[in-house]
C-alpha cells in the first residue's frame, strides 16, 4: 500500500494518479478502436471526458446538496479538491446520463459505439485494481494463506492482487475480440459480462462487503443481474446480427 | 448462460457472510468502517487524554506539525467548528507529531491560532505509527461508538469539508 508520495510541499494522491493513468490509456485505447471499428474517433472521446466532466462535477453537486446549509454558506468549497466530498454513485449515474445524452444528440450508433469503448473500459478496470491495491481499498477479509498480506492490523486476502489479475485476463480476452462481430456490441457486453462474473467469484474474499438481508453481498447480487442482462443480450444482439449476415449472402 | 447463472447464484449463497462473523466495526485499525486506534497522550500544557474515554462524543482527531502549511491553512476552519459544535458533543484532538516538531513549537502555533481544543503530544511516534501517518496532515473522524466514519490524508480542509464530515455523526444519538 502505497497512498502517498510527498513531493516537497505537494502531496501526490496515488491511488488519483492510477485512476488518472487509467483513463489516459483507456481513451487512447477507445479511440483507437473506433479508428478501427471505422468510427470517428472524435465524437467517441468527447463523450469520455464530457461523461467524466459530468460526473465528476454532478458527484460534488450531489454530495453537496446533501449538506445544503454547509455549501450555501460556504459556496467557495464547491471547488476544494478533496475525493472525501465527492457523492460517488450519483457521480456515476450523472455521468453516465450525460454521456448518453451526449450519443444521442451526435447521434452515434450505440453498438459500435459501445464496442469502441470496450477495451478502453476494460484498461480502466486494471488501473481501478491499481488505485485500490495503492490505496488499501476494496480489501480482503482476514485469511492466514501463504499469499496472505498485512493490512489494517491483520493478514488478508489480498484481494486488490486478485481484481489486477481478473482485469488482466478480461483485458487480454477484450482485446482478442474472440466472438470476431465487430461494431454489434458483443464486445462490450463480453467486457460486462466477464467483470460481472469476476465481481461475483471475487466478491467472497473481499473484507469490505456490503451486506444485504441474509448476509448476501450486495455486490454479488449486483453482479448476478448484469451479468444476466449481458448474457441475454448478447445472445440477442449475436442472432441479430447472425441473421443479418444470412440475410447479406442469400 | 443457465449453468453460468446457476454457478454465479450457488456461489453467491455459499459465500454468504456469516451472521456470527466480526464486524469490521469491532476490529482496530485506522481506515473508514475500524474501530478507532487507542491512545492515551499527555496533553500541552499538562493533563492527559485517553480517545476510548470520548466514547458518547464525535471526535476528530487532526494529527498535525506547525512547519506544515497545509496544516496551518486549515486550522483556522477547525477551531471555528469546534467553536459552533462543542456544546452538541463535539471534541476536536489536535495531535501535535512532536517527534518531528517541538513542544515550543506546538505552543506558539496555538497561541498563533488562538486555539482553545485540546493538543495531545505524540512525543515517540507510536500514534503516528498505530494511524499509519503517510501525509501531514491526516483528519479521522470517530463517531460516538469510536467507530472511523471518515479520514481525510492532505489538506487544506475546508469549513464546509470538515461540517459535511461532522454533521451526519452529531445526529446519531449516544
Amino acid at each position: 500500500m502505497f497512498p502517498y508520495l510527498r513531493l516537497g510541499p505537494f502531496l501526490l494522491q496515488l491511488p488519483a494518479l492510477a485512476l488518472l493513468v487509467g483513463v489516459w490509456i483507456g481513451s487512447f485505447l477507445a479511440e483507437k478502436e473506433a479508428s478501427r471499428l471505422k468510427l470517428p474517433p472524435a465524437p467517441v472521446n468527447n463523450l469520455i471526458f464530457l461523461g467524466l466532466a459530468a460526473g465528476v462535477i454532478g458527484a460534488r453537486l450531489a454530495y453537496a446538496a446533501r449538506y445544503l446549509s454547509v455549501y450555501l454558506a460556504n459556496p467557495l468549497s464547491l471547488f476544494a479538491i478533496n475525493g472525501n466530498t465527492l457523492a460517488a454513485f450519483d457521480g456515476l449515474v450523472i455521468g453516465l446520463a450525460a454521456a448518453a445524452l451526449y450519443g444521442w444528440r451526435n447521434k452515434l450508433s450505440l453498438r459500435p459505439t459501445l464496442d469502441a469503448l470496450a477495451p478502453g473500459l476494460a484498461a480502466f478496470m486494471l488501473f481501478l485494481g491499481v488505485a485500490h491495491f495503492l490505496s488499501g481499498d476494496a480489501f480482503g477479509e482476514p485469511a492466514n494463506l501463504p499469499w496472505s498480506v498485512y493490512l489494517w492490523n491483520e493478514y488478508r486476502h489480498p484481494s486488490q492482487v486478485y481484481e489486477i489479475l481478473a482485469a488482466l485476463g478480461i483485458f487480454f480476452v477484450t482485446y482478442r475480440r474472440p466472438f470476431n462481430q465487430p461494431s454489434r456490441g458483443v464486445n462490450f457486453l463480453l467486457v460486462v459480462a466477464l467483470s460481472s462474473a469476476a465481481r461475483i467469484f471475487l466478491e467472497a474474499f473481499r473484507g469490505d462487503s456490503l451486506i444485504w438481508l441474509g448476509g448476501l453481498r450486495a455486490a454479488q447480487v449486483i453482479g448476478l443481474l448484469m451479468l444476466t442482462f449481458a448474457l441475454y443480450t448478447m445472445g440477442q444482439w449475436g442472432r441479430s446480427s447472425k441473421s443479418e449476415t444470412e440475410e447479406g449472402t442469400s | 448462460m443457465v449453468v453460468v447463472l446457476a454457478l454465479g447464484s450457488g456461489w453467491t449463497i455459499l459465500s454468504r457472510v456469516p451472521l456470527a462473523a466480526a464486524a469490521n466495526e469491532e476490529r482496530s485499525a485506522p481506515r473508514e468502517g475500524f474501530s478507532a486506534p487507542d491512545f492515551t497522550l499527555d496533553l500541552l500544557g499538562g493533563g492527559q487524554v485517553t480517545l476510548s474515554e470520548l466514547r458518547g462524543k464525535v471526535v476528530v482527531v487532526n494529527i498535525w506539525a506547525s512547519w506544515c502549511p497545509p496544516c496551518r491553512a486549515e486550522m483556522p476552519a477547525i477551531e471555528k467548528v469546534y467553536r459552533a459544535y462543542a456544546d452538541l458533543g463535539l471534541v476536536v484532538l489536535g495531535v501535535n507529531t512532536t517527534y518531528q516538531d517541538s513542544e515550543s513549537a506546538a505552543q506558539a502555533f496555538v497561541n498563533e491560532y488562538n486555539l482553545t481544543f485540546p493538543i495531545p503530544l505524540d512525543r515517540d511516534g507510536s500514534v503516528s505509527q498505530r494511524y499509519a501517518l503517510s501525509g501531514l496532515p491526516t483528519t479521522f473522524f470517530i463517531d460516538r461508538k469510536g467507530i472511523i466514519r471518515s479520514v481525510i490524508v492532505g489538506g487544506p480542509m475546508s469549513e464546509a469539508t470538515i461540517q459535511s464530515k461532522i454533521e451526519d455523526l452529531l445526529k446519531d444519538t449516544p
